[in-house]
Formats: structure tokens, sequence, C-alpha cells
């Protein structure tokens, strides 16, 4: 049997435009003029903007759904909307560091969003260990360098040390597990897998591996206890590479997960009633986040930590979307992650925005944003209200199918999803303490912040869509039967 | 009827355009705030018109909204919504007649004002309680900046509190919902569907939700003991914001448990019904009793408002015909009159002469500074003791009367409370507005107090109308409510479940 080549060509289209789009925002940039650094920043992220469209367009628009080269890659619909989510995230984020970015090097901080975004839509469509393994690390090793891009300050290193650190480990456990998985069943393909395991039945090398993946998958997730490295790593990172972190790299992670864990592993995932699997220990990881997540954000002082903290609690009502994705397909938790990174790029990006004019670490840097710039600060109350949750907003619908195929699948399930929805009215207390800095206390600078084109244009897209997408679900919902 | 969809549409449509037009003429964001709150009355008005009564919902507009989940975009009216919606028009153009003179980010106040109206009209509208619970939410939020912003004393405090009371009920009443929809295996949000629905689930588990989705909404109508955020709120908030609170506002709890939390599960509800009963005469008694010990004016109305609320808790938990019906009467009723409280105390008496406590009040001869304040608020005080003539009459009568017929116990705690009631209007009328008569001179103020404008006289009169109107003709408004209470969901309820 011949290697089908030409498969491969149609399945890899989106990863190989970025990955022109990212060696070219290196050649036009070889001849570093150093004194006009805006220029080339502008004409870098002009190419990343054409790559991430073209493999958006072009990328996605061929290829019959389902397995292609034997397996390696499924191009389902959750391969395929995921990859639109991830380059629709890319996009924004790239808006956002054009618009904000006085780093050096700028055509290197583009070709590295590019590589990562190549590393998230692989991880997407990831049907096969190996390549799981080999996407997620390609994304991985490009965020750490985005965290640490800003060498001007120390916060920015001890940021990507850190993600670093504890992301060699967790791919370390990772790759463990894989290893382990492919002993049991011999085959590093996830149907296989599936076969296999379904055959045998649990043993006790498969809690093992099961305990390795779902540290892993932990890490990504930023659930705890597996969280440490968020707050340090969205306080340093410049704001848009943790724009990228938090939005991109999470919807692309649990579109990985979901796929490793219900085709994957489904016949290994137990049950909520007492049945060892992976799925109570979802279920356990999901609460320790909600509540950690929730009470720690509470007592948090610096925005970006709050919003670290925030993400520690979404990342528990996102486990419940997987948790419940084994019955009612991927569309909830896609829809939830999906909105939810539509709202972090937004949040980050007014951060991002708001640093150019100073600081912008203590909340009360916010304050009285409205008199400084009312374009911020409508963008910012529509993220941060989406993200509390509050209606007609997706951060409202995201929780409201998750929560409904939560409870549905019945069970601690259905328990879980109403501690998440009691304490959705802890979450408003700290969602409001940002809006009440923004919008109810005085300025302490009156300056007016100018937001730069690109970001305005990325900031007005991602409220628009947050709108757009909370009035009519179903624009989203209704991909998914 | 295919109108009054349109009081939410326009209402948001108003808030976007005041908020544009603000940031250049404070003149224009008001105009076309009060534009916008007359249109929205007016459709009230018209729909009212042609409305013929009957026992269920009438149906305005039903789509699809979210297919997976059997979510629709679904209207309807009955008497009770066209009451309401009525009470939500005239609170509307009232409270913006009464901020006026509202300086500061005019834009932005006009626009969260009429947001929350909006959402208000729309809960009132909703046949689908997805659609009944977003339009909650869009009326809670903006609580929060209108009283942190433009609110008084320890704004921040009160506008936190009582917006986490609020979004704490609501987020009880979604998972008590969301739980109603799982576990009794319903395939849409309609209230229909959802209450045939509900009938399949085991009595103990509908016991606990019903707890959660009753609780949730009732302490937004400021049920005791969840509703200390009522007291601290309304002070904190601006005159028009206390208004609305306690003018509308509340009313959306109530509504809710009577829309929602009572039809979808009779037989919980019978169960639970003793201990709301208590509840509701508890905190007529003590609020009253609160009320009748504040030093600062704006606490005693705002603790008045939580008695009354306490009746048509009352009403609804002793689940007769002429209870309910009663009930309902009161929700319009306390709407108008706490309205008019709080503009006599927040906009007239505090905006001028910048003190609520009844010390400073009683040593200025107000009676003679601001003769109009002081007859609003007789009048106003009057009809809230339910004297004949005005709507709390009427009101208060009908909850009597029907908790009487099968809880006499209850209806005699109540009876304690308008006395109380009585006692606490009395003092604080005599106090704030003749307190000085035949005592020591007078310490008027230093300079005279700006006469009562214009806008406030009109707002004023279009609530003593409409409380003078309805204590008249509370047939005008029962013609619509006690075919409503008719429908087979009402009797199901005031049948304890056993149809």
């Amino acid at each position: 049997m011949s290697t089908p080549y030409h498969e491969l060509l149609v399945a890899l289209r989106p990863e190989l435009c970025l990955t022109a789009g990212a060696l070219a925002v290196l050649a036009v940039d070889l001849p570093k003029s150093a004194r006009r650094p805006q220029l080339r920043l502008q004409i870098s992220a002009a190419l990343g903007v054409l790559a991430l469209i073209t493999a958006g367009v072009w990328g996605l628009g061929a290829g019959q759904p389902g397995s292609l080269f034997g397996g390696v890659f499924s191009l389902d619909l959750l391969g395929q909307a995921t990859r639109a989510g991830v380059l629709g995230l890319a996009l924004l984020a790239l808006g956002v560091t054009a618009g904000t970015s006085r780093l050096r090097h700028p055509a290197e901080l583009i070709a590295m969003i590019l590589f990562a975004t190549a590393g998230f839509t692989l991880m997407a469509v990831a049907q096969q260990l190996l390549l799981a393994f080999l996407a997620l690390e390609l994304a991985s090793l490009s965020l750490y360098v985005l965290a640490g891009f800003d060498k001007t300050r120390p916060e920015s290193a001890e940021a990507a040390l850190k993600y670093f650190l504890f992301g060699g480990v967790s791919a370390a456990f990772l790759l463990f597990g894989f290893s382990l998985l492919y002993g049991l069943t011999g085959s590093i393909e996830l149907p296989e897998i599936s076969v296999q395991l379904a055959m045998s039945g649990p043993s006790p090398l498969l809690v093992v591996a099961l305990a390795m993946v779902l540290v892993a998958f932990g890490f990504k997730a930023a659930a705890a206890p597996f969280h440490l490295w968020a707050p340090d790593v969205y306080e340093g990172a410049p704001a848009p590479s943790a724009a990228l972190i938090a939005s991109a790299s999470k919807l692309a992670g649990l579109a990985l997960f979901v796929r490793l864990l219900w085709p994957g592993l489904g016949a290994a995932s137990g049950n909520l009633t007492g049945a060892a699997g992976w799925m109570p220990v979802v279920a356990l990881i999901s609460a320790a986040s909600m509540l950690l997540g929730n009470f720690a954000a509470l007592a948090q002082g610096n925005v970006r930590r709050l919003l670290a903290y925030s993400a520690i609690a979404h990342a528990g009502a996102l486990l419940l979307g997987v948790i419940a994705a084994g019955r009612f397909g991927p569309g909830p938790l896609f829809y939830y992650a999906a909105t939810y990174g539509l709202a972090t790029v937004g949040a980050f990006g007014v951060i991002a925005v708001v640093e150019r004019a100073g600081s912008c670490q203590g909340l009360a840097d916010l304050a009285g944003l409205r008199a400084r710039s009312p374009l911020l600060t409508a963008c910012l109350l529509v993220f941060v209200l989406s993200l509390a949750g509050i209606p007609p907003l997706a951060g409202f619908v995201g929780k409201f199918v998750v929560f409904t195929a939560a409870l549905q699948t019945g069970g601690p399930a259905g328990w879980l999803a109403l501690l998440a929805i009691l304490l959705s009215a802890v979450a408003l207390y700290y969602y409001l303490m940002i809006l009440k800095q923004a919008l109810v206390a005085p300025a302490k600078e009156p300056a007016t912040i100018p937001v730069p084109a690109p970001a305005a244009l990325a900031l007005l897209a991602a409220a628009a869509l947050i709108v757009a997408l909370g009035i009519w679900p179903s624009l989203l919902l209704g991909l998914f039967p | 009827m295919n109108l009054l969809p349109w009081t939410i549409y326009v209402s948001f449509a108003g808030a976007l355009l005041a908020l544009v037009a603000g940031s250049r003429s404070a003149a224009a964001a008001r105009w076309i705030a009060l534009v916008t709150a007359v249109a929205g009355s007016a459709l009230t008005f018209l729909a009212a018109r042609e409305f013929v009564s009957s026992a269920g919902l009438q149906d305005i507009v039903n789509v699809p909204w979210i297919a997976g989940l059997g979510v629709r975009y679904h209207l309807a009216a009955d008497g009770i919504s066209l009451t309401l919606l009525v009470l939500t028009g005239l609170a509307a153009t009232a409270g913006i007649l009464f901020s006026w003179n509202i300086g500061e980010r005019p834009g932005e106040f006009f626009a969260l004002f009429l947001a929350l109206i909006g959402g208000v009209y729309g809960v009132f509208l909703s046949a689908d309680v997805f659609a009944l619970f977003v339009f909650y939410e869009i009326a809670i939020v903006p609580k929060y900046f209108l009283i942190a912003i433009w609110g008084s004393t320890n704004r921040e405090y009160g506008a936190m509190k009582l917006v986490l009371y609020s979004f704490a009920g609501s987020a009880l009443v979604l998972a008590g919902l969301l739980w109603a929809y799982a576990a009794g295996g319903a395939h849409g949000f309609g209230l229909a569907e959802l209450t045939a629905a509900a009938g399949n689930i085991p009595h103990t588990t509908s016991l606990a939700i019903f707890a959660l989705v009753f609780l949730g909404f009732a302490v937004l109508a400021g049920i005791f003991p969840f509703h200390t955020w009522a007291p601290t709120g309304h002070v904190a908030a601006p005159t028009a914001a206390s208004m609305l609170l306690a003018g509308v506002v509340m009313k959306l709890g109530a509504y809710g448990c009577l829309r929602v939390a009572l039809p979808l599960f009779p037989a919980a509800f019978a169960y639970w019904q003793p201990v709301i009963g208590w509840l509701a005469v508890a905190g007529i008694i003590y609020a009253g009793f609160i009320a009748l010990v504040q030093e600062d004016f704006k606490f005693v109305i705002g603790y008045s408002s939580v008695s009354h609320m306490g009746f048509v808790l009352l009403g609804l938990a002793a689940a007769t015909p002429l209870a309910m019906a009663g009930a309902v009467l009161q929700m319009f009723s306390h709407g108008v009159i706490a309205g008019l409280l709080f503009a006599v105390v927040g906009r007239m008496v505090y905006e001028r002469t910048h003190t609520r406590r009844l010390a400073d009040l009683r040593a200025m001869p107000l009676h003679r500074l601001l003769p109009f304040a002081a007859v609003v608020f007789v009048v106003a005080g009057l009809a809230s003791l339910g004297l004949p003539g005005f709507s709390g009459f009427p009101a208060e009568l009908s909850i009597l009367i029907g908790t009487w017929q099968t809880k006499p116990l209850w209806a005699a705690g109540a009876a304690l409370g308008i006395v109380v009631a009585g006692a606490f209007t009395l003092r604080v009328i005599q106090v704030s507005f003749f307190g000085s008569t035949g005592a020591a001179p007078a310490a008027a103020p230093d300079h005279p107090l700006p006469p009562i404008t214009l806008a406030e006289k009109a707002g004023a009169l279009l609530l003593i109308g409409a409380t003078v109107f309805v204590g008249l003709r509370p047939d005008a408004l029962l013609d619509w409510i006690v075919p409503a209470l008719q429908s087979p969901v009402f009797q199901a309820v005031m049948k304890g479940g056993h149809p």
C-alpha cells in the first residue's frame, strides 16, 4: 500500500499556510532596519494576518470529513471547528500584538505566534498519540518563548521559566502515560486503542497511564491542583502572549483531550458512581478548580492574577463539559471554550492597550478607564460580563448549555453543575470589582489612552462576536448535531 | 397585543440612543429617555385597550431560539402580565421625570435606566423560562452601576450587597430550573412544557427544586429573612433607582414566584406553604417594627417596602382566588405608592435639604417650605397604609379576606402588621413634615429651598392619579387579573396540586 501523501497535503493545508507564513515573516525581516521597529512590526503582522486568513479560508475549505492519512488525522466536526476557532483567536491576539507591542524583534514575535497556532491546529485534529504529543510540544515550546519574550522585564523571564518547568514536567508525564498506553494496547492510534481497551478491560497499569495523562491534561487546562503556573504566567507574560495562552491554547488543549478521553479512552471512563476510570478523577479536578479558582480570585488585587484564578474556575466548568461530552457530544464544551477564549483574548487585549499608557497590573490601574477611553471600557464591560455569565452575552449561553448537559448526565456531574451555578454568584463579586474600577472609580491620571487601530479592530470584533453568539447561539451550537 | 414586545425593543433602542446622545448633551439624553418611557407606557395602554381577558397566556411571538435545547423566544401575556406591564410603563415614566436633574454622566444613567426597564418588560412578557431568565438578569446588572455611580449613603456597599443578593437568588433559580429540566426529561424550556415535565419529577426531588426556585425569586421580592439587601440598597440608590427597585424590580421576584415556581410545582408548594406563609407574616410585622424606629427617612420607606411586599407573598402563600388576585393588585399598588414615597424622600426632600435624618427634618418647617411635597407625601402615606379610595385598600383587603378564608392565623398576624404600618407611616409624616409645629422656633435653612419643579409635579400627579384610579375602580385591573387566575395552572396551585 502506497503512502497517501496527497491526503497529507489536504489534511495539513492550514499548517502549511501557517508555517510558510512564519518563514516568510522571518525572511522578510532579514534585512533588519533597527531604526524602524514599528514598520517591521506592521509588515510582519500583515503577513501573519494573511497567513492566518489563508489558513482559515483555503486550509479549512477543502478536505472531506473523516480520518485521513491512515487515521493519523481526524478532520471531523470538532477538529475543523476547533481549527477555525484557534485561527480566529490567534487572529485576535495578533491584532492586539500588532497594535500594542513595543518589543524588539517583532518578526520573531509574530513568527512564534504562527508556530504556536500551527501547533494548536494540529492538536485539534490529531488522532494518534505521537502526532498529538508533537503538536502539543510545538505549541508549548512556542508559548514558552512567547511568555518570556519581553526581555526588559524580569517578571517575563520568571513567567517563561515557571511555565517551561511545569510544562516540561507535565509533558514528561504525558509521554510516560502515552508509552504505557502503547505498551498496553500495542497501538498509538486512538481508534485501535479504544478497541483494545474495550477487549482487555481495566488493569493496574491502565490506572497509572490514566493518572499520567490526567496530570498533563490538568496542567494544560490550568485546573487545580495543577494550576500553580497560571497566576504567575498570566501576571508576568506580555499581555498579548497571555491572551494566546489563555484562549487558543486552552481551546486546542480541550479539543485534544476530549478526543483522547472519549473516542480513545472512553472504555476506561468508568462512571461517576464508583467504577474506576478517569471520570471520577476529572470530576474531582473540576470541583477543586471551581472552588479554588472562585474563592482565591476574591482575594486578588492584581487584575491579571484575578483573571488567572477566574481561568482556573472556568477550567472546572470546562471539565464538566468534558464529562458531559460523552453523552451530548463536544458541542457545549466547544461553545463554552470558544466564547470563553473570545472574552479572555479581549480582556487581555484591553490590558495590553492600557499598558501602553502605563502599567496595568493592580486593579487600581484600571481606575477611571471610562474617562480615559470609552471604547476600551465598553469592550471590557462586554468581556467581563461575559466571563461572569451575564445574559445575553455568550458566556451565559456557554454556562447554560454545559450545565444543562451535565445535569442531564446526572449523578455527581449534576451536583457539580449545581455547585458551579451557585459559585457563579461568588464569581460576580470579583468581576464587578474590575468593572467598579473601570466605571465607578475616578481616574488617577486623566490622560486619555489612544487605542491603535489593529487593537481596536480586534477588540471590537471580539466584543461583537460575544454579543452576536450570545443572542444567536445557534450560529455555533447549530454546527453540532 | 402584538404591540407589547415593542416595549422591550423600544426601551433597548432608547437606551442606546440615550447613551450616544448623552455624551454631547444632557438635555438630549433626558428627552430621549422620557420619549422612550412614554412610548413604552403608551404601548402598554394601547395593548390594554384591545386586550380580551382570558384564562391562560395569549401568544404573541413564538419562534425557535436554541434548537438543540428546545429553547424558544416565546412571548405571551395574560391579565397578570398586562397589569404589571402597565405598572412598569408608569414607574419608568415617573422615574425619568424624577431624575430630570441628573447632571453627572446623564447618557449612561438613562441608558442603564432604560436597559433595566427593557429587561423588566421582557420578564413580564416571557413564556419561556430561558427568555425570562435572560431578561431577569438584564434587569439585575444595571442596578449595580445605577447605585454605585449615582447613589448616596454607603453606595458601593449597598450596590454590591443588592446585586449579590439578587444574583445569588437568580443563581438558585437557574440551578432549580435546569435541575427541573433534566430531572423531568423536558424537551424545551417553555413554561407549559416545563410544567408538564415537572410532573414526572419524584415528589422529594421536587420539594428541593421548588425550594431553590421559590427562594431564588423570593429573595428579590424581599422575603424575610433575606430582605436585608432591600433597605440598604434602596437607601444607597439614587431616587429614580429606588423608585424602580421598590416599584418594579421587587415585583420581578414576586412575579417569578407566581408565574414559574408555583405552577411548576403545585404539590411541592402545598408542602412548603406553611413556611412561606409564616415567613411572609414575619416579614410584614418585623419590617414594620424596624421601620418604626428608623432615624433615616429613607430607611423608613425601605423597610415599609419590605413590609408591603410581605403582603404580596402572603397572598401567594394563602393561594385562595381572592388572596392571589389581591397579591397581584398589591404588586401594582405598591409599585405606584413606593415610587411616590421614594420620590418625595429622595428627590423632593433630600436633594433640597441634604439631610434625611428625621431629627434634622423635625427642626425644619417642611410643610411650609415644601408644601407640595408635604401634600404628596401625606397622600402617598395614606395610600400606603390602605385608606379607602386608594389602591392599597382593595389590594390589602383582598389579601386579608382571602387569607382569612383558609388561614385565619396568618390574617390575624398580617392585620397586626397593618396597625404597625399605620404607626410608622403616621410617625414619619408627623416628624418629617410637621415636626416643628408648635415646637421651638424652626431652625430654617439659611437660604430658601429650590421650588418643586414641573417635572416633579408631573411625575407625582401621574402616580397619584394611578393609585386613586385603581382605588376607586379596582375592577379595571381585577377584570384582567381574575380571569387569568382561572387558568388550569393556577387552579392547580390553589388546589395544592390535586386537580
